[in-house]
């Protein structure tokens, strides 16, 4: 065991950030500085600890104790550190993306912007690196304080609205989880996430439904599962940025990242299994896939539609995690990270093309591929790795999810992937060939957006392209990924392409 | 000297009562020094008292040297003295926050203004530390007389307010008083420890039963429990800012703790008054939700967080009622975190109201720019009203929400999780407001004078330490504030 305040730093640098950037609103300046540099700082100080967790050692520290036994505690395990490389190394690029945009259409409240942000970002690396249930509740309903002020940015009727319906799924979600959370500390008290779950013959069955069924409600909302998706495409009236670092990075992955902790760190796959549970959540999970994309499908809003096809992607995820195969899980653990990647990457180019043409009507797209082909280029590597086109890495984390729905002998679970793989191409391909081969000319003639804004979204399609030949790159997120099933399921190795390592 | 602090918890603010509309005449400044000294001594004394019975036990003190049962003795064990703190504590910021609102009132206004306070602050101390039911009674009177003058002073709608509360209040009362008189009538004593005592001979009398429903519903009606609640909210909307502050963080929960006190310390909830317990149970189940539906209908802020407040005293007489330990200590941690951000909240709205004369929730946009630190102070405690963590709010609805597991009684979980979802509903109506909605014109920035805006950040502040730091709390003073060896039979 190693005792580091690195993980509280990391959750501690973005609030002295977000308190900095409020004092020196007024030299615009001085204040995204401050933003680069928490953004920066967080992500050395997560990468500074992987050395450690790929070596095997836990890092856990416990803080003050809230409650009998049960501490404010941060431990940096091989699946957190995952999740805290993904979110702050993406707040990097996302920093330099949302000044240009914030500065581009003049926004006003970027102060309160850029603060908010830094304290989301705080709030995500908390649930990180939460050791317990309490920890990460802690973390995850700051999370939701902290976005709220971003998704009713624009002070207008249908932001207010949009905040109101956020609220209210997210924070009625955390009652429940609430509930579920006092119960787990009155069955087993004292309780940290521990790999393979802790509530084996702990409770009664009828007891464990009802705090499956709480649990699952509580993060269901931000995993945007079905029917509880409502209000992430109400969200897409945030700020661009923020609809791709929160709504498609930070926000959602914390669920679904809370789907897997209570799957197996806290109730364990077996007890689910004894219940019945994991095929009610993997048919809900395969449903959501398959009626988001058709959903996608009828939206000819850019953002709306991405924001369907972020609900059908983090059902991948959760479907993953309830296979209970290996592959399955790796599959899952590591499509956070590759949806992570791509669906940014989209969302950075439907901000430039709103920022040059001010619309975001697919139609009106015409012709606009050749003016603006960087942003398009991205946007096609994007849209084809969500599809899982080999050589992105959409394909590499498919591949897993596909070969686990076989190891765990549901195969129809891979039919639906692949009928899903055709629907993302069937709500993509439209506007790649309206963009590139549309009549065009018809409005201004436009071109790519400021550097500040295209460079971040070339740099994450790379990085899309490059995650999906060498898994691997930089900090090992593939091995992180398969190091956390190797916990969960004791005597996995990592496959790639089925076979041995 | 400190042998004495028993009787100084009492004597010290009343004391103080007379002698500051004296000084009043001649400096006002000095008359408020000495008002605040006086309560700053209570708070020495009720920290001291409190330190001495966490290591030697309660504290018997006679009162003139009388013996006991045949004179008045005061009874100081941690639950007293804890209490005795916490309403010391609330009424010091109110006091300093009166400062500016008195300003321009006469000399001899002032004077009776502070001494009306202190002597409330008698009153409520007196009826924390009494081991006497009748000397609880008379103090219970103090207080309410001191309540209704002090409530009389908001204005032409407070007098007919007060009038109401008046005549409820003295109902009460004599409620309280009948109960008394039959306990006495059976057993001959007035003292609590003899009345434990007694309790054989006690609870086979018939009329035992009509005792403790005339002490139940007494204080019940004092404490503001749903459906006897109708006098709090007119009172709680039209006191001046300090004297809401102060009430609505302590006094209908120095009438729970007389109930708690009464059925659950003194008749050891044995016979009718775990009977009383019982009833109170269900009243307390549907005045929970009753009280956060009644606020959720209102546009006026002050009467929202009246019927707050309603809803509010009622979960802490469930956590009281469901009896298991966690659940009576999420009560007693929500006696303490309540008052706090109670108090605060109506600290910060009456700066509001006191500021720009607004007190509606269509007049608040703009207030997030107008006022912001006292808007501030007024967000923390609302979430911390609402149960997000790591604020106050939060630690009180574990140990609420964990002692109604433990009882097993999925109603009082249901209603504790609908409240605070009501709950979110009608405080975050306001922050949406008063931080979200554009205002039409640009209000320029006019913060509240210190000794106004010093108290409610101190309080937020308080709101967010208590929450953090809990465990200190629950550990070292609530645990040995339990009620021990009692338990009472619940259906």
């Amino acid at each position: 065991m190693v005792m580091t305040h690195r993980p509280l730093l990391a959750i501690l640098l973005p609030l002295c950030a977000a308190g900095l950037i409020l004092c020196t609103g007024r030299r615009p300046n001085l204040r995204d500085t401050w933003t680069f540099l928490a953004a920066g700082g967080q992500c050395a100080l997560v990468l500074s600890l992987v050395p450690a967790v790929v070596a095997g050692q836990v890092v856990d520290t416990a803080y003050v104790e809230l409650l009998p036994g049960l501490a404010l505690q941060l431990r940096a395990d091989p699946f957190g550190l995952l999740f805290a490389l993904l979110a702050s190394g993406l707040w990097c690029l996302t920093s330099l993306y949302a000044v240009g945009y914030m500065r581009a259409g003049q926004y006003p409240r970027q102060t309160g912007y850029f603060a908010c942000v830094a304290v989301a970002l705080s709030a995500t690396l908390g649930v990180a690196f939460a050791a317990n249930l309490l920890t990460f509740f802690v973390f995850y309903e700051l999370l939701t304080l902290a976005t709220y002020p971003l998704v009713v940015h624009r002070r207008d009727a249908e932001a207010l609205a949009a905040g109101r319906k956020y609220l209210a799924y997210t924070l009625g979600a955390g009652q429940c989880l609430l509930l579920a959370l006092v119960w787990l500390q009155h069955l087993v008290p004292g309780a940290t996430f521990q790999p393979g779950g802790v509530l084996a013959g702990k409770a009664a069955p009828g007891v464990l439904v009802a705090l499956c069924l709480l649990g699952f409600l509580g993060v269901g909302v931000k995993a945007a599962l079905m029917p509880l998706h409502g209000w992430l495409p109400a969200a897409m009236v945030a700020p661009t940025p923020v609809s791709a670092l929160l709504h498609a990075v930070a926000v959602v992955k914390a669920g679904t990242f809370g789907c897997i902790r209570l799957l197996h760190y806290v109730f364990g796959l077996d007890v689910l299994q004894a219940l019945g549970a994991d095929m009610v959540l993997a048919s809900v999970a395969g449903a959501t896939i398959l009626l988001a994309s058709v959903r996608a499908l009828g939206e000819s809003h850019l953002k709306r539609r991405l924001a369907y096809s972020t609900v059908s992607h983090l059902a991948y995820i959760v479907l993953g995690a309830v296979l209970g195969s290996p592959a399955a899980l790796a599959g899952a653990m590591f499509h956070m990270v590759a949806h992570g990647c791509m669906k940014i990457t989209l969302f950075f180019c439907a901000g430039a093309i709103d920022i040059q043409i001010h619309r975001l009507d697919i139609a009106t797209f015409a012709g606009l591929g050749r003016q603006m082909p960087i942003t398009f280029g991205a946007l096609t590597l994007g849209a084809l790795g969500l599809a899982g086109t080999p050589l992105c890495v959409g394909f590499i984390s498919k591949w897993q999810l596909g070969l686990g729905a076989l190891q765990a002998g549901h195969a129809v679970f891979l039919g639906i992937l692949v009928l899903s793989g055709l629907l993302n191409l069937a709500y993509f391909l439209p506007i790649l060939l309206t963009a590139f081969f549309g009549p065009g000319g018809s409005g201004a003639p436009s071109r790519e957006a400021r550097a500040l804004m295209w460079m971040p979204l070339a740099l994450t399609a790379v990085l899309s392209v490059v995650l999906g030949i060498a898994p691997n790159a930089g900090p090992g997120l593939y091995h992180l990924a398969w190091q956390a099933v190797g916990q969960i399921m004791p005597g996995t190795a990592p496959m790639l392409l089925g076979g041995a390592p | 000297m400190t042998a004495h602090v028993p009787a100084l918890l009492v004597v010290l603010p009343l004391l103080a009562a007379v002698l500051v509309p004296l000084l009043a005449l001649r400096s006002v400044p000095l008359a408020q020094l000495i008002a605040m000294l006086s309560v700053g001594g209570v708070i020495l004394g009720a920290g001291l008292a409190l330190r001495r019975v966490l290591i030697h036990g309660t504290w018997h003190y006679a009162l003139g040297g009388w013996a006991p049962p045949w004179g008045i003795e005061y009874v100081i064990d941690p639950l007293a003295a804890g209490m005795a703190l916490l309403i010391s504590s609330m009424a010091l910021p109110a006091l300093l926050y009166a400062g500016p609102v008195v300003a321009a009132w006469s000399a001899g206004q002032v004077g009776a203004f502070y001494s009306l306070f202190l002597l409330l602050v008698t009153g409520l101390l007196g009826m924390v530390v009494t081991g006497d039911v009748f000397n609880l009674y008379v103090f219970l009177e103090i207080s309410s007389l001191a309540a209704y003058a002090l409530l009389a002073t908001g204005g032409i709608r407070a007098v007919v307010a007060t009038f109401r509360y008046l005549l409820i209040g003295t109902i009460a009362a004599t409620f309280y008083l009948l109960g008394v008189g039959y306990l006495y009538a059976i057993t001959g004593t007035l003292n609590m420890a003899d009345l434990t005592a007694q309790l054989a001979t006690l609870h086979t009398s018939s009329a035992f039963v009509v005792a403790v429903a005339f002490l139940a519903i007494g204080l019940a009606i004092k404490a503001a429990l749903f459906p006897l609640h109708a006098w709090l909210p007119d009172v709680y909307t039209y006191a001046p800012a300090p004297v809401s502050g102060f009430i609505a963080a302590v006094m209908a929960k120095v009438s729970v703790y007389a109930l708690l006190r009464l059925l659950v310390f003194v008749l050891r909830a044995e016979g009718a008054a775990g009977q009383a317990l019982l009833l109170l149970h269900w009243a307390a189940v549907v005045a929970v939700l009753a009280g956060a539906l009644l606020a959720l209908a209102q546009q006026d802020l002050r009467r929202m967080l009246a019927y707050s407040s309603v809803g509010q005293m009622a979960t802490i007489v469930l956590g009281i009622t469901l009896g298991t330990p966690a659940a009576l200590l999420g009560a007693l941690l929500h006696m303490l975190n309540h008052a706090v951000m109670k108090g605060c909240l109506f600290l910060a709205l009456g700066g509001v109201q006191w500021r720009t004369g607004q007190v509606q929730l269509a007049d608040f946009v703009g207030m997030g720019q107008r006022m912001p630190l006292t808007m501030a102070a007024f967000g923390v405690a609302a979430a911390s009203m609402i149960g997000l963590p790591p604020t106050a709010g939060f630690f009180s609805k574990w140990y609420l929400l964990t002692g109604a597991l433990e009882a097993q009684d999925w109603l009082a979980v249901l209603v504790l999780v609908g409240s605070s979802v009501l709950s979110l509903i009608y405080f975050f109506r306001v922050l949406e407001v008063a931080y979200f909605r554009q205002p039409g014109v640009q209000a320029l920035q006019r913060e509240l004078p210190w000794r106004m805006l010093t108290p409610m950040v101190v309080l937020a502040t308080l709101v967010v330490l208590l929450g953090v730091w809990n465990q200190v709390i629950v550990t070292q003073v609530l645990q040995y504030a339990l009620p021990h060896g009692v338990a009472w039979p619940r259906t």
